[in-house]
């Protein structure tokens, strides 16, 4: 079975990062590092594999600098090779932009199953896999926090706000993976020196077949008309006790639709 | 080999990010109770911390000892004990790696890269500590075995190990070293865990006292084959000169975590209405600690990379040892201070720093002993014509 596994790199969320005013976009010239979010896709697709006892995971990823330390990391962890796209004239793109090339590169790896992450850390629109889906004309099943494969047919539980759906679709299907739904694991030392020599095909869109006037600033459906500083943080309610604080406490959580 | 810069970083940023996420959220636990950090000792077994300095013919990593001490340093700041874990292991691979014949090296070094065949080093006894050459414990030949009888002390690992490279007087009066394989657990064939020694701190894995009743090793066993006879005391203390820089190492890992404890909480803490950083007297106690501690890492570091070159590092391992070790008590001393009452509680874990450095300055030679070999050293490099 193959699983492929759509991994983003971004700038390290522990380095603050900064939005370039020209371009009104991260600025994306530091280095990248593997999602935290699709970390879960990557342990998901390795224990499926497992799991199935034959078969391996593949990784997609698109930047537009060749970084691989992102890459490297997945690898690291277990999955055998990555189709890279790169190209100077990715930047900008927008997420449906960003889906058509995945679409292509994924095509390549001749999946039985396409695994994503259910939105990133950095752009977080939540958008790229359904498009991907689209794209490809596969099933698409969102939020899974468990899947299992049997006989070319694959059984989600899919998670909903008071519980899970259990779905049930034919493969190949893209399924995005929820965050913290299985535990990734860490790479072994023998794992991260064995990540340096497994192979990392590095593409362009011209070996995609794919237009750069569709793709990036020139193919952008969408526009940043404005960038502004996020509003501070308000100063939070104090609750304090007179015999009814948990009554109050109670009330507030209900306002915000917590409870 | 030297390890390539870039892997030893993402192998060092792998340590640093399990130590961080589940080893210092669960420690206080396994240090209460004394209790074998099972979960962790799995997941080292999985990074395939066992079999890290290993050569790759015999299915290690080769890692270098640069790498090594860093991988050491960083399990040190989350749980000294864990580098306890390894350290005797380590300590027994070096000896078998550097002394064993070719076919103790094809028998035992395979064995022990994934932590399910794991290995202890037994030189001290009751009375016999940085006096090594007063063991007592004998072997006697019997045809194709040699027949062990004596008392060991202070073995660390000793009871969940299946090999102890136990050092014993043969006939010839001089110490011999054995690789005595053995089940783990309280006894095996005439060799029993007597006592475990109940510690001040480095809680978590077992030191224990072993009792050896006629106890049988083949001759195949005794490290080097027949040139080694009489050697054992020698190997050991070339693995030792290793070993002080991975005490030297751990010394460092605790001293940065007692350290990071102390920094943050003088930023915290108000009296007299504002941060105790502010006082001058916490923050030059700051400047101090942080100064020691550069020191000491810089001297392991430099130790290590001569290590790593094939220099002599006699002198240079005793000092990283000496300093990091004394700097290291200092460090957490002072980080205990800092924390005033808090510092003095289970809390906090400056009191498990504060509880776990003094045995850098004691294990694998005191500090005394470490001055007594530096001089050597040093007049042996010094000579007057
Ligand atoms: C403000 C902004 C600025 C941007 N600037 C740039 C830019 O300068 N240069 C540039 O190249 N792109 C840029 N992008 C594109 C962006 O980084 C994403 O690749 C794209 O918009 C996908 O959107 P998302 O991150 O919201 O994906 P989501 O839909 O939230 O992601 C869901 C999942 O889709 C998969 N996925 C998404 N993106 C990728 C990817 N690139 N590679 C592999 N898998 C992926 C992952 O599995 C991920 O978990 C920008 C996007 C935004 C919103
Ligand atoms: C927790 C723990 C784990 C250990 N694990 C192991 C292990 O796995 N394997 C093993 O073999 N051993 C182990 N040891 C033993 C350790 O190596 C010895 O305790 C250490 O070498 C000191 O020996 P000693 O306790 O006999 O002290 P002693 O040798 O009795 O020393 C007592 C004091 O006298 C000083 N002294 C001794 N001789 C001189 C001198 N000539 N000049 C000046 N001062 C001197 C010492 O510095 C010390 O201050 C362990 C010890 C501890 C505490």
């Amino acid at each position: 079975m193959i699983v492929v596994v759509c991994v983003k790199q971004i700038p390290d969320p522990a380095d603050p990062g900064a939005l370039d005013p020209d371009t009104k976009t991260l600025k994306r010239d530091v280095k990248l590092i593997l999602d935290e979010s699709d970390s879960y896709g990557v342990e998901m697709g390795l224990q499926l594999v497992d799991a199935a006892g034959e078969g391996e995971v593949r990784l997609v990823s698109m930047v537009p600098n060749s970084e691989v330390s992102g890459l490297r990391t997945a690898l690291a962890m277990g999955a055998e090779s990555a189709v890279l796209v790169s190209d100077e004239a990715l930047a900008g793109s927008d997420a449906l932009s960003t889906a058509k090339v995945l679409a292509a590169a994924i095509r390549r790896c001749e999946p039985d199953l396409v695994l994503t992450g259910t939105e990133s850390s950095d752009g977080y629109t939540g958008t790229v896999p359904a498009q991907v889906a689209e794209l490809m004309d596969l099933p698409s099943v969102t939020f899974a926090k468990e899947i299992a494969v049997a006989d070319g047919v694959a059984t989600v539980k899919r998670q909903t706000e008071d519980g899970y759906d259990e779905i049930e679709c034919s493969l190949p299907a893209v399924v995005s993976v929820t965050a913290g739904v299985v535990e990734p694991r860490y790479p072994s030392f023998k794992g991260i020196m064995a990540a340096k020599n497994k192979p990392v095909d590095e593409v362009d869109l011209a070996a995609l077949g794919i237009d750069p006037g569709t793709v990036g600033w020139a193919g952008a459906g969408q526009e940043i008309t404005d960038i502004a500083e996020a509003p501070a943080r308000e100063a939070g309610e104090v609750i304090v006790d007179e015999g009814d604080a948990h009554e109050r406490i109670l009330a507030f959580l209900d306002d915000l639709k917590i409870l | 080999m030297a390890t390539d810069r870039e892997l030893a970083d993402e192998i060092v940023g792998t340590i640093r990010a399990w130590i961080e996420r589940d080893v210092v959220p669960n420690v206080a636990q396994f240090e209460a109770a004394d209790e074998f950090p099972q979960a962790m000792f799995d997941q080292m077994c999985e990074f395939g911390l066992f079999g890290a300095t290993i050569a790759e013919e015999y299915g290690g990593l080769g890692l270098d000892i640069t790498t090594y001490t860093r991988i050491i340093e960083e399990l040190s700041r989350g749980y000294m004990s864990l580098a306890g874990i390894l350290n005797t292991h380590k300590i027994a691979a070096t000896m078998i790696g550097r002394f064993g014949t070719d076919e103790q090296r094809r028998r035992f070094l395979p064995r022990m890269c994934d932590g399910s065949f794991r290995a202890a080093f037994s030189l001290s006894e009751p009375d016999a500590g940085s006096d090594t050459g007063a063991i007592r414990c004998r072997a006697e030949r019997d045809g194709d075995e040699w027949v062990i009888n004596g008392t060991k002390m202070w073995v660390t690992n000793g009871m969940r190990s299946s090999l102890v490279m136990l050092l014993a007087r043969t006939p010839d009066d001089r110490i011999t070293c054995f690789l005595v394989e053995k089940d783990p657990g309280e006894s095996f064939e005439g060799i029993t865990v007597s006592k475990k020694i109940d510690k001040l701190g480095y809680r978590g894995l077992e030191t224990v006292e072993m009792s050896y009743v006629d106890h049988r090793v083949p001759h195949t066993n005794l490290l080097g084959g027949d040139e080694g006879l009489g050697h054992g005391r020698g190997y050991a203390l070339s693995a030792l000169e290793l070993g002080r820089i991975n005490v030297a190492a751990r010394a460092v890992g605790v001293a940065q975590a007692a350290f990071e404890a102390a920094i943050a909480y003088a930023q915290q803490r108000e009296t007299f209405g504002k941060p105790i950083v502010q006082h001058q007297a916490i923050s030059f106690m700051l400047a101090e600690m942080a100064t020691k501690l550069q020191a000491a890492r810089l001297l392991t570091y430099d130790a290590a990379r001569l290590a790593d070159a094939g220099e002599r590092v006699d002198v240079e391992a005793g000092m990283a040892k000496l300093f990091a070790s004394e700097a290291a008590f200092e460090i957490a001393t002072d980080a205990m201070r800092i924390h005033g009452g808090n510092g003095y509680t289970t809390e906090f874990p400056v009191e498990r720093y504060f509880r776990d450095t003094p045995l850098m300055i004691i294990g694998e030679g005191t500090s005394e002993i470490q001055k007594m070999v530096i001089a050597r050293n040093l007049v042996d490099r010094y000579p007057v014509e």
